[in-house]
């Protein structure tokens, strides 16, 4: 949709908020002892509370209560001292009561922060509610009469959520990226959700609005859901930012509603839904009481923490004297960061280590889809390739290709120089005899040295280079090499 | 003579019973077969029962027998039949609400309630009629037909819990289970002239009963003394991991003081419930008569007044009616009951429930959707619910000065079928004894006491503090030894 | 009946809150909802009158908090014996007609 370029284009400014459904990795249910099992045979994780049976009453989790604190902590939220369940009535199949058991007016969590690039975004509030059922559509086929039908599994139903809120601190499809991003490492950091989007253990839906850049009142504001990875999620916010640019543009209105994103077709289409504006009638949940998390449930809480993300990067880029993109790179790809340690306490030096890990390690996991913790090179492993590098044994080239082949075959690194001869040749004894060899043969690149200019010299001199490390099969130690060939050239 | 229970012997009499069954003298199996028999006599006429579980009756009898055989002692309940008001969850016995929703519906599980009766050695003989989801105080809306009044079959038992009522009431079962969530054990039993009770809310176990609304609902049992009641009671009450709202502590001894009598209580009769709009003078003699008899026992009684209860009605018929829309959201023809097809899901769980459900059912849906929707949730559910607390300040201002309370359980004696189902609004006011104990929580029960016009009974209902169950039944033993 | 029984409640309202409570009333029910739900609430709005300023709402009669279980997996029901129960199945799962505006 192209913008015109009027005499008065006004910059739009984005205002984005992002609600996030996270579910919990507890052993059961929310409200009853139903398996908390992804991939079940359907309908084989249920019992009269989850299918909301007649007569069936929840019970509450305990350790959602933990997780939830948990998580309360880690967005430095306030915990009021008494939270209250509430019912959200609406119908659809995938709901066995018809009503959702959610949080309302007195959620568990509210007013934190989340640091993002340096910058805090604000989190509303963040509740604890139950997950619906699955509903698959099946068919038409093409006759009339094959209308199609919905199949219904109640596995997931019950499984406990936390829903984030996010103030609408978010100027742009990177910073919710971002956002994303921060706030996935952060929950898997501390052990809540193992926060697979792909699996649907974390959802994002999005609240989009624009207005004038500089007015402090907002736009009318479209709900957009159905993103299902964080690429889709910065798609899908900038199509709909461009959308409503356009629309705002042409004097045109923006309707508030709900917008599901397309991934193949790479639009957001409005629902002709019933749903809309819904009145969901909530009241509180008479069959559970108020959760008042007393003293001791909130110092376990904070002691659960682990080293948060921000925390933990801060720490590795000062002891490790690495970048805040290393370090970035290191704490945000689950696992790297704890294979890098265990590297580092094994021996060897952080900052070759943080970049191998960085560098050759990531492209191997991304390659064979694998996380740190299932490689089969171990982290000592990785100790013993560095410090072969450094003692001049291996070099760094040669110690590339040692590297994939360990992480492919999970050998030692020293098995495998010492298997293929790699050791690198540090043998002044033999250097030397290699060099005497090769200006003998090449007199006539010797005397084209010493009479050429700068330019000449180097490429003289690179021939040279190459010619012995040819003869030595890419091992000479190149330090050495060099030093011995400025002897020879004089 | 103050009609009690209709045919009734000795069997009415739970704990001798239990007693024989226990020491061997008498077979379970023999009783429940005697009862059985009496069921097929007389239920044709009141339709106490919609299903009769004669097999499941006979084989927990055979079960209990083998425990005495055994030498081992099946619990207090041993060999006596109850019945079961079919709001109550019975795995693989069809429970029905006195709904076509549920039409057949077998449950996958069985009541907490009903489990504990089983393990005391209670036998399960069936499951009673009553008003649709437990919405009435006649038994008038069930969709299966009315249960009639054991003492007049022109006339209700009342309701909801109408049909375990009448299995008491007519000598069918000497113990039944109702629920109670306005009015509807306590009714029903001074209706049939029986024994009724309801807890304080979370004394008993919810899980496995059908919902109408969850902060009002309790299940209560109805016999024919007092005794037997407080016997029943102790075997359901005590704390249920399945039910977050139930007491974090076992059940309360009923039996040990039953018989202290009532010296040096102080007893108030509250005006709000006893001077109400169309009371039988009947029915105000009695309250006063069991006042009397409760001073010459050596109580003290006076007049009091809960002020806020004479809006309990209008509080209740806002509260009850949203949950109960809430609660009832789940029959929607997807995974169980009745469906009715249609090419949509919405269009079929809108043609399902209107099917399914009778008038009442519908009447109490709509109003409490209503009363929680948009604009209008302030006014109606959230003042109903302040109004609620009054209620609870009011009882207790009363209960710093008195022990226990007594007023009439119903202004009317047994109404006749249909003299009330033209008027939704003069049904609902049957309950305006009952409610404001209801809505505080507290515990309250209904005793035979006296008869009123065409010598149907009268009950009197006895009310106590939250948690006050041994003080309510010492008043109610002494009202019923006065009888 | 009372002169403004119908005041308090439109057929318009009840055919709104018919459909929040997915109920297919026919004419007539919604006709006589419509009284009957206007007599009932001119009495139940009786409430109005008292004054509960600075009165807190009960929602819970008895003063719990804090009811937990562990988080330890319990059986649960047999799968078919509640899908004897449904209306309709196929393949372990509640077969229903097309939901609306759902897309595949």
């Amino acid at each position: 949709m192209a913008r015109t370029e009027v005499v008065t284009a006004t910059a739009w400014e984005p205002v984005i908020g992002l609600e996030t459904h996270v579910e919990l990795a507890t052993a059961t249910k929310l409200f009853c002892g139903c398996a908390n099992q992804f991939g079940a045979e359907p309908n084989t994780n249920v019992c009269p509370v989850c299918l909301g049976l007649p007569g069936s009453l929840p019970v509450l989790n305990a350790r959602v209560v933990e997780f939830a604190l948990r998580i309360g902590a880690a967005l430095r939220c306030r915990v009021p001292e008494q939270s209250i369940f509430a019912r959200k009535n609406y119908f659809y199949p995938d709901m066995p009561k018809d009503y959702q058991i959610s949080q309302y007016e007195e959620p568990v969590c509210i007013d934190g922060t989340l640091d993002v690039d340096g910058r805090a975004v604000g989190i509303e509030r963040a509740h604890i509610e139950e997950d619906t059922g699955k509903t698959v559509h099946v068919g038409g086929g093409g006759r009339i009469h094959e209308a199609g039908y919905s199949l219904v599994d109640y596995n997931r139903a019950g499984v406990p959520l936390m829903e984030i809120v996010s103030r609408p601190d978010l100027r742009s499809a990177e910073e919710a990226r971002a956002y994303v991003t921060e706030l996935r490492a952060l929950l898997e950091a501390i052990g809540v959700s193992d926060v697979k989007m792909e699996e649907g253990s974390l959802r994002i839906d999005a609240n989009v609005s624009l207005r004038p850049a500089g007015d402090a009142a907002f736009g009318t504001r479209v709900e957009v859901k159905n993103m299902n990875s964080l690429r889709s999620l910065g798609r899908a916010l900038e199509f709909e930012i461009e959308r409503q640019a356009g629309l705002l543009d042409a004097g045109e209105r923006i309707v508030q509603e709900t917008r599901h994103w397309d991934e193949g077709a790479g639009v957001t289409h409005g629902l002709r839904s019933k749903e809309e504006a819904f009145d969901y009638r909530y009241f509180p949940e008479p069959d559970l009481v108020p959760l008042a998390p007393d003293a001791e449930m909130r110092a376990e809480a904070a002691a659960a923490l682990p080293e948060l993300p921000a925390d933990r990067r801060a720490r590795l880029s000062a002891d490790w004297g690495i970048d805040e993109d290393m370090a970035r790179i290191l704490v945000g790809t689950p696992g790297l960061a704890e294979y890098a340690e265990a590297a580092v306490a094994a021996g060897a030096a952080p900052v070759a280590v943080a970049r191998w890990c960085t560098g050759e390690v990531l492209a191997y996991l991304h390659e064979v889809r694998v996380a740190p913790g299932e490689l089969a090179l171990l982290p000592d492993g990785l100790a013993e390739l560095v410090a072969l590098v450094d003692d001049g044994t291996l070099s760094r080239k040669l110690a590339k290709d040692v590297l994939d082949e360990c992480l492919r075959t999970g050998e030692h690194p020293s098995a495998v120089v010492k298997a293929r001869g790699l050791a690198q040749v540090s043998d002044e004894g033999e250097l030397a005899a290699v060099l005497d060899a090769i200006v003998a043969d090449h007199a006539d690149v010797v005397a084209a040295y010493r009479a050429g200019d700068d330019k000449v010299k180097k490429k003289k001199r690179g021939f040279l280079m190459g010619a012995a490390m040819k003869a030595t099969r890419g091992q000479a130690n190149p330090a050495l090499l060099n030093r011995l060939l400025d002897q020879r050239l004089g | 003579m103050i009609p009690g229970p209709v045919d009734g012997d000795a069997d009415a009499d739970a704990v001798a019973l239990a007693a024989a069954v226990r020491s061997g003298d008498r077979s379970a199996r023999a009783v429940v077969d005697q009862h059985l028999a009496r069921i097929d006599e007389r239920d044709e006429e009141l339709h106490a029962f919609l299903l009769v579980m004669a097999d499941e009756a006979r084989a927990a009898a055979d079960a209990v027998d083998a425990t005495v055989a055994a030498g081992r002692d099946p619990g207090p309940l041993a060999g006596v039949p109850v019945a079961l008001k079919d709001v109550l969850c019975t795995r693989g016995v069809p429970t029905t609400c006195g709904s076509r929703i549920l039409e057949g519906w077998r449950p996958p599980y069985t009541a907490t309630v009903v489990a504990r009766v089983l393990a005391a050695g209670g036998i399960p003989i069936g499951k009673t009629n009553m008003d649709e989801f437990a919405m009435g105080s006649s038994t008038e809306n069930s969709s299966y037909g009315p249960t009639r009044n054991p003492h007049d079959p022109t006339r209700v038992p009342g309701g909801s819990s109408g049909g375990s009522a009448a299995a008491v009431g007519g000598g069918l079962a000497p113990l039944a289970l109702g629920s109670d969530t306005g009015g509807s054990v306590r009714q029903p039993a001074a209706l049939c002239g029986v024994v009724g009770v309801k807890p304080t809310y979370g004394l008993v176990s919810r899980y496995g009963l059908v919902a109408f609304a969850s902060s009002l609902d309790q299940v209560g049992p109805f016999a024919t003394t007092v005794a037997d009641a407080a016997v029943l009671l102790e075997v359901i009450a005590g704390h249920d991991p399945c039910d977050s709202t139930s007491v974090p502590e076992p059940g309360p001894r009923l039996l040990e003081g039953l018989d202290d009598g009532v010296d040096g209580l102080r007893i108030g009769i509250v005006t709000e419930l006893t001077d109400v709009e169309g009371v039988e003078p009947e029915v105000v003699a009695a309250v006063e008569q069991a006042g009397h008899a409760l001073e010459k026992a050596g109580a003290t009684v006076e007049r009091v007044s809960v002020p806020s209860a004479a809006y309990g009605i209008s509080a209740y018929y806002l509260i009850a009616p949203a949950e109960a829309s809430s609660n009832l959201a789940r029959y929607d023809g997807v995974r169980y009951g009745l469906r009715v097809d249609a090419g949509d899901t919405a269009t079929m769980n809108a043609r399902t429930r209107d099917t399914g459900f009778g008038p009442e059912v519908k009447r109490r849906i709509m109003l409490g959707t209503y009363a929680l929707s948009a604009g209008y949730y302030d006014a109606y559910y959230g003042q109903a619910q302040r109004v609620r607390t009054l209620v609870i300040r009011d009882f207790a201002r009363v209960y710093e000065r008195c022990d226990a309370l007594i007023s009439p359980t119903s202004p009317s004696t047994a109404f006749e079928l249909g003299a009330r189902t033209a008027d939704p609004l003069a049904m609902y006011l049957s309950d305006v004894c009952t409610v404001p104990s209801s809505l505080a929580g507290h515990p309250a029960m209904s005793v035979p006491f006296g008869a009123g016009a065409h010598g149907l009974p009268v009950g009197l209902q006895v009310l106590a503090p939250a948690r006050g169950e041994a003080v309510m039944f010492r008043v109610a033993q002494v009202v019923e030894e006065a009888a | 009946m009372p002169a403004d029984a119908g005041s308090r409640i439109t057929r318009a309202d009840v055919d709104h809150v018919a459909s929040l409570a997915r109920l297919a009333l026919t004419d007539d029910e919604a006709d006589a909802l419509t009284h009957d739900l206007g007599v009932i609430l001119e009495h139940a709005a009786r409430v109005e009158a008292l004054d509960t300023d600075g009165v807190p709402p009960t929602a819970h009669p008895l003063p719990l908090r804090n009811v937990l279980r562990a988080d330890e997996v319990r059986p649960g029901v047999d799968r078919d014996e509640v899908l004897a129960q449904a209306p309709a199945t196929e393949d372990g799962r509640f077969r229903v007609p097309p939901v609306l505006g759902e897309t595949s």
